[in-house]
């Protein structure tokens, strides 16, 4: 029991070395009860918004929300107009995610695929930048070029031009292009290299496997992606309000013609509003849009996990 | 045609030379002229302005068209200010999320606090911003004084709406090295929560700056929440229940009230502004995530 010195240093050290009950862990203990805090607060901030929001929609959900007292087939058909519902709102969105989603779909899909299987290193970076800008450029910014856009036609060949539908789809189309791509070139790129290689034994020729090999396979993922540019260019109000959305314009005239779109609707219901009816169509038309473009971008994240679990064993083997 | 896997790496078994389908090619000219269409317009009609005389005129504190004067270096300020209180508020909020989810918190709700996150991020900016008019417009009303419409309730909101940016972003860098480093911290008698506090949190900081950079880049350049929720006057707000102005917001109030040819040169200074954080922030965060072997593939954090 002798020979051991005895001072406070031995003693010390294996406590700082391995954090026990006898010490405070002050460093997790505070991140502990941030954490849990924060859990809180967010899903009750989370929970609080949806309730209210479904408070005050569903209630107002029914015919006399989209059509007022028209009836809803001529307003429909654009017999009648509809002067005390959302249906031209509806039916802009429509016409605006539809025409944005054609003119992307070419583009968006054909560069991701040009970028998965085509592109050189070189090309590959220089594109994936200039992607990348694009995909940060703020979506106002973005109705800024179309107003240029506009002022250049009129200065030049069109000195009638103006903001229109299809100017507005345009820019949306630009602005949901980014996505589309990175999630067309990821689902591409996801496949397992066993897939081409087996393709390339079989003798098929790179445009057989790229088109009837790789495409198919990865159109989960690429459908994807095109959901969720509809959910984003559904949900965008900051282009439009630059590129000819209006507050009444009744359904789309032609592509040349201004035009109504939902979540315009929203935003000025919010600021203009004069009557509780009105507040309440508002409510119902967040509802509607949180439905419509919420279910698009949830949908697209699940296809593209489904997507990404598929091939996830394979690559063991190669 | 050449077939050499060994020197063309696995994924191409063809090489380079085959040829792309013309197509294709189209398809990846119309995306540059694009991008190249978006810069180049909003340059072109930026530059004058900022170059002539009235680069000055634009780049001075007042804000008063009726007398000829159009400065828009307080909403400049009120950007700056908007999109850090923001993101000061929303980063340790997105954190502590996170923390949650990897660790700190139980293993099982994990999985719905991620699924509410990705749900989050599904809602409309508008619908945000019009629930936020009518449940927290009223309560900051009553803290402070003033209309609610301030500096305090857009701040707030829009913490909200990057949250979801920053978290995924974060927790997919935190699920790689979680990967890694459960069992090895279990092995050495760690508890979940001190792998998170010492391990993980301090290897993931690249990542974290990252998610930082990016969810500013969304603060900044947001249209709807600053322009329903912070008032909107074009001056420099002395306390959190003043109102203030952002470029994005200015630049949807310019253009709905028609102010005039003279109120546009400041709309293009302000798109220019925009345009080169935007693009400063996109270098930033390409440069922060590099491409070595640490960095993730785009899917799985790109929100």
């Amino acid at each position: 029991m002798t020979g051991r010195p005895i001072s406070p240093e031995p003693r010390h050290l294996p406590d700082r070395r391995i954090p026990s009950g006898a010490r405070p862990r002050t460093r997790e203990h505070v991140l502990t009860v941030a954490a849990w805090l924060a859990a809180v607060l967010v899903v009750s901030v989370a929970a609080v918004g949806c309730a209210y929001l479904l408070w005050r929609g569903v209630p107002t959900l029914g015919r006399a929300l989209f059509f007022g007292d028209t009836p809803p087939l001529l307003a429909m058909a654009g017999l009648r107009p509809v002067w005390d519902g959302i249906w031209p709102a509806c039916a802009g969105s429509l016409y605006l995610v539809g025409l944005a989603t054609l003119l992307v779909l070419g583009p968006g899909v054909g560069c991701g695929i040009y970028l998965a299987e085509y592109a050189g290193p070189r090309a590959r970076r220089h594109l994936g930048l200039a992607v990348e800008l694009l995909a940060g450029v703020p979506s106002i910014v973005m109705g800024l070029f179309g107003f240029t856009l506009i002022l250049v036609l009129r200065r030049t060949f069109v000195p009638q031009a103006n903001t229109c539908l299809l100017l507005a789809a345009g820019c949306l189309a630009l602005l949901v292009l980014p996505p589309l791509v990175v999630s067309t070139r990821a689902a591409l790129e996801s496949l397992p290299h066993g897939l081409r290689l087996t393709g390339a034994a079989l003798g098929l020729t790179r445009e057989q496997i790229v088109f009837r090999v790789l495409l198919p396979e990865a159109g989960r993922g690429i459908l994807g992606g095109v959901m969720l540019a509809m959910g984003r260019a559904a949900e965008d109000t900051a282009v439009i309000l630059l590129t000819g959305v209006v507050a009444n314009a009744g359904l789309p005239a032609g592509l040349l013609a201004k035009f109504e779109a939902l979540p315009f609707t929203i935003y000025y219901t919010a600021a203009q509003y004069q009557t509780e009816d009105e507040l309440a169509r508002g409510f119902g038309a967040a509802l509607v849009l949180l439905a419509l473009s919420g279910s698009m971008m949830l949908g697209a994240g699940a296809l593209q996990r489904v997507m990404e679990r598929r091939h996830k064993g394979e690559d063991a083997w190669n | 045609m050449k077939l050499d896997p060994a020197v063309q790496g696995p994924s191409r078994p063809f090489g380079r030379d085959a040829r792309t389908p013309l197509a294709l090619r189209c398809a990846a000219a119309v995306t540059v002229l694009g991008i190249a269409a978006v810069f180049g317009f909003v340059t072109v009609y930026a530059l004058p302005v900022l170059l002539s005389g009235q680069g000055l005129a634009v780049l001075s504190w007042r804000w008063l068209p009726a007398a000829g004067q159009f400065g828009i270096l307080p909403m400049v300020c009120g950007s700056v200010l908007l999109a850090c209180s923001a993101l000061l508020l929303g980063w340790p909020l997105a954190l502590c999320l996170c923390g949650w989810m990897h660790g700190l918190g139980p293993a099982r709700p994990a999985r719905g606090l991620r699924q509410l996150v990705h749900g989050m991020a599904a809602v409309p900016t508008v619908v945000y911003g019009f629930v936020s008019v009518f449940l927290l417009v009223p309560l900051v009303r009553q803290a402070g004084q003033g209309s609610g419409l301030c500096w305090l309730s857009a701040a707030l909101v829009l913490a909200l709406l990057v949250l979801p940016t920053m978290v995924v972003i974060m927790d997919a860098a935190l699920r790689e090295q979680g990967r890694a480093l459960r069992l090895t911290g279990a092995a050495l008698g760690l508890s979940p929560a001190q792998v998170f506090a010492h391990v993980m949190l301090p290897g993931a900081r690249r990542w974290l700056i990252t998610a930082g950079v990016f969810g500013f880049g969304r603060a900044v350049g947001d249209t709807l929440i600053p322009l329903m929720l912070a008032g909107n006057a074009p001056g420099v707000p002395a306390s959190p229940f003043d109102a203030l102005r952002t470029l994005t917001a200015h630049m949807a109030l310019v253009m709905s009230t028609d102010a005039g040819s003279t109120a546009y040169h400041s709309l293009f200074a302000a798109g220019i502004l925009l345009l080169a954080v935007s693009a400063g922030v996109s270098l930033a965060v390409r440069r922060l995530r590099g491409t070595g072997q640490d960095s993730l593939p785009d899917a799985e954090w790109r929100p």
